[in-house]
């Protein structure tokens, strides 16, 4: 009899699931819930970059291609970060696209921690980090962000933390669950406290383009820090591309070569019909993005607003299709607030908890829905917060 | 502004200037002024609610008719189309290029009443050459709204 206590890695079944998986399982048995809980577009991938798939499928390109992605669209992202963020990367030796953002950040750990590394986390945060860092052997170091600083990086709360150990730093702006982004002059206060030091920054910029107020700033244009940044990011969020699977890696040479020794291994190469379709993507989708964010933007201020008028409290987001409200001024636990809400007035938002230290009164409310759907959800928000 | 103000009112007629003014990041006298300008030039023409009357007891069966005309002097087809869109049964007259020269769309009870229609309203019209009259069975889509069931929100998986 096979004891599969002893058969598994511990590293692995010590690693906590997912907080939310939880709360959706209970949803899914009610009936006529209204929620705003999921973290993906409502949009459908636009037709020409759906199309541009499809002829690749009939024209037979069914291969493997190579293992850092096809050429040209290394090319056209290259093209792409220097075009939107004044960053310069060469698509020969400093690129790879992966099977979505989920494993540029993966083999970004993988490739950088040693046992016993430490890796700093922001919190609250996507709930990927800590888990993908510890199961590369690290150990995660969370620096808790605050409500009162718009939940970004305090430069001096992460000198703190810095020890002998330290490798890397994970800089998740624009942010999910929080909606908060950090300016160019407050990554400029991040960049002094990293500039002397040897540690890597892995920023996750899947959100980059849903930024709403200034524009976008990658660190890696920041001086002495394109040395040490690996980008994480790709066609999810921006060209609502989430069933695809396609994301990149952008990095130094030195950097690059190791991480695409993992990818090789262990993908191949990505999707081919998906790079053909993240190539079309590229080129002729800068105005989808637009109507898109447009359209974000809208129903933000539309939730921000009505979240405001019916007392919730919540700082306004700038980034990402997440709201953060603060719901535990009414003396629930978020936890207590999102299982009242969702049993009682059958509405469901995430518990903040679910996404790390610092998250306990707060939930997630996403705002990838129509303004009809966001509607529906306020009123029942509100029904029940006027009982308390 | 304006243009973005169209488009959603288009979408949904029932947004209130002060959900509008929101939306747009605009004052909301702004936009109450804006929607009075756009009404009175006619940008704006109606609000409409759209039914499918085929979940109610209602009869109720649509027509597209092909309408051939003779060349007319002076003002061309308007005057007969004109006589054509006073008739309340009439929902939509459209100048067409190609094989015929106007579309008609008529409501009415039945079959019968639309084929009475069109042979004693339409087709005695001096300059009405000929008709083909089409009637629609089912209706999947109309001026952007689906009358089949929605899709369910597939999503929902973590992220």
């Amino acid at each position: 009899m096979i004891d599969y206590s002893k058969a598994l890695s511990k590293t692995v079944v010590s690693t906590e699931k997912s907080g939310i998986r939880k709360f959706f399982d209970l949803m899914s048995t009610m009936q006529d819930v209204v929620g705003l809980t999921v973290g993906e577009p409502d949009f459908q991938t636009p037709w020409h970059i759906r199309e541009a798939g499809i002829e690749s499928l009939e024209r037979g390109k069914t291969y493997y291609t190579a293992n850092a992605g096809l050429m040209e669209l290394r090319q056209e992202i290259v093209h792409y970060m220097s075009r939107r963020f004044d960053v310069s990367y060469d698509p020969a030796k400093e690129v790879i696209v992966t099977v979505g953002g989920s494993e540029a950040i993966d083999i970004a750990f993988r490739a950088v921690i040693e046992a016993g590394d430490e890796v700093i986390v922001p919190t609250p945060s996507f709930v990927c980090y800590a888990p993908l860092v510890k199961l590369a052997g690290g150990v995660p170091v969370i620096l808790e962000t605050k409500f009162e600083d718009e939940f970004k990086i305090d430069p001096e709360a992460l000198k703190a933390l810095i020890t002998p150990r330290t490798k890397m730093l994970v800089l998740p702006y624009p942010n999910n669950p929080t909606g908060a982004i950090m300016t160019r002059e407050e990554l400029a206060e991040i960049a002094t406290v990293l500039r002397d030091t040897n540690i890597l920054i892995l920023s996750d910029e899947i959100y980059a383009e849903l930024t709403y107020v200034g524009s976008h700033c990658s660190i890696a244009s920041l001086e002495g820090m394109w040395e040490r940044t690996i980008i994480a990011s790709g066609f999810s969020k921006a060209y609502a591309m989430t069933g695809w699977r396609m994301g990149y890696l952008c990095a130094p040479a030195p950097i690059a070569e190791q991480m695409l020794k993992i990818h090789q291994y262990g993908i191949m190469s990505s999707p081919t019909t998906a790079q053909f379709a993240a190539i079309e993507a590229l080129k002729n989708g800068d105005d989808d993005i637009r109507t898109m964010v447009d359209e974000y933007n809208r129903r933000r201020r539309y939730i921000y607003n009505g979240l405001k008028s019916i007392g919730v409290e919540s700082f306004e987001p700038k980034g990402a299709f997440y709201i953060f409200p603060k719901i535990g001024a009414f003396g629930l636990s978020g936890e207590e607030f999102c299982n009242r809400l969702l049993y009682d007035y059958k509405c469901a938002i995430v518990p903040g908890s679910a996404f790390g230290k610092g998250g306990e009164k707060f939930a997630r409310i996403s705002y990838a829905y129509s303004i009809k759907h966001i509607t529906q959800a306020l009123e029942r928000i509100e029904a029940f917060v006027k009982t308390l | 502004m304006k243009f973005e103000l169209l488009k959603l009112l288009e979408q949904d007629a029932r947004l209130t200037p002060a959900q509008l003014s929101v939306m747009l990041d605009c004052p909301e006298e702004t936009v109450r002024r804006t929607i009075a300008e756009l009404e009175a030039n006619g940008t704006i023409l109606d609000y409409k609610t759209i039914i499918d009357w085929e979940k109610t007891n209602k009869e109720s069966v649509t027509a597209i008719i092909e309408v051939k005309l003779t060349p007319q002097r002076d003002r061309g087809f308007d005057r007969v189309a004109e006589k054509i869109y006073n008739y309340p049964e009439v929902k939509s007259v459209y100048l067409m290029s190609g094989v015929y020269d106007l579309s008609v769309v008529v409501e009415g009870k039945s079959m019968k009443d639309i084929s009475f229609f069109v042979s004693q309203r339409l087709a005695p019209i001096e300059a009405v050459i000929s008709t083909a009259t089409h009637f629609v069975l089912h209706k999947y889509k109309d001026t952007g709204v689906l009358y089949e069931t929605p899709e369910q929100d597939e999503r929902g998986t973590l992220s």
